[in-house]
């Protein structure tokens, strides 16, 4: 199949872009710690498909977006549980996940 | 309009609802499953591009592995019927302003850019050449990477199990 004639490489950076900055206003709205994980975890795979597209498009004779994308997600695994950790601790402490009211840095 | 373009457009339409839905969902459980959603098209994505192992690593680790995790984690912190705060007011004003603004502005850039498509054929992307260079040394070899993902994978499970551990008083 020939996908660069059926799909221009601009359709999957667009797409990749709009994913991002809907991730990033993710981040940037909620104050709920847990959606703002989620935000970030958009924004990495925006990224992936940044990388594989320009490695199916403009590089298809070596696999090098491949593996970076590969590393972006093993990157975002250890990223999402270290997250989760410390989301788990605060809430134990302050008894909330709420950023607004986590505001203490000694206890 | 042919079967890749219409496949295409039809998981860029999921891809682009439903992550905007994860983010305005007020439930919060919702908003990780429309995130699951996000995750799964894609790996649709990457299917049609032609990279069946990451498309499968997609699907096991975001959509089995970090979307679980996400889910558990809603579940210990949150009641399951709450709903999350309204965003303010100036909160979204600043959200929308940044994500516009930047959509326009890289998009204005993307389509000025004209890219050439490469006339290299193609390499193939079965599992044997991905093995093979993921353990290769040589100049088009991952194996540096690779080992030092292995260390940083091991630290987190370390770290992320320590700090969530209960201290004892």
């Amino acid at each position: 199949m020939n996908l660069q004639a059926e799909i221009p490489l601009d359709y999957m950076i667009v797409l990749s872009t709009i994913v991002f900055f809907v991730g990033l206003m993710g981040v940037l709205i909620r104050r709920n710690l847990i959606t703002m994980l989620m935000g970030i975890e958009l924004m990495l795979n925006a990224v992936n498909i940044n990388f594989v597209a320009f490695n199916h498009y403009l590089f298809p004779n070596r696999l090098e977006g491949h593996f970076f994308a590969l590393i972006v997600m093993a990157i975002a695994a250890a990223e999402a549980a270290i997250a989760i950790a410390l989301i788990i601790n605060i809430y134990r402490q302050f008894n909330t996940v709420s950023v607004d009211d986590v505001d203490e840095l000694k206890f | 309009m042919t079967g890749p373009k219409i496949i295409f457009f039809i998981l860029a339409a999921a891809i682009v609802v439903f992550s905007i839905l994860s983010i305005f969902s007020r439930r919060i459980l919702r908003a990780a499953i429309y995130l699951l959603f996000v995750l799964v098209a894609m790996a649709g994505l990457y299917y049609m591009m032609n990279f069946q192992f990451l498309a499968a690593v997609q699907l096991m680790l975001y959509a089995g592995g970090i979307v679980v995790l996400i889910i558990f984690s809603i579940l210990l912190t949150s009641q399951i019927d709450s709903k999350l705060q309204a965003p303010k007011g100036s909160h979204l004003l600043a959200g929308g302003i940044t994500a516009i603004a930047g959509i326009a502005l890289s998009g204005i850039t993307i389509l000025q850019f004209t890219f050439k498509p490469s006339t290299e054929t193609a390499v193939s992307t079965d599992m044997r050449t991905i093995g093979l260079q993921l353990m290769n040394t040589d100049v088009q070899g991952y194996a540096l990477p690779f080992e030092v993902i292995s260390v940083l994978l091991l630290a987190a499970l370390v770290g992320s199990i320590f700090i969530a551990q209960k201290k004892k008083v």
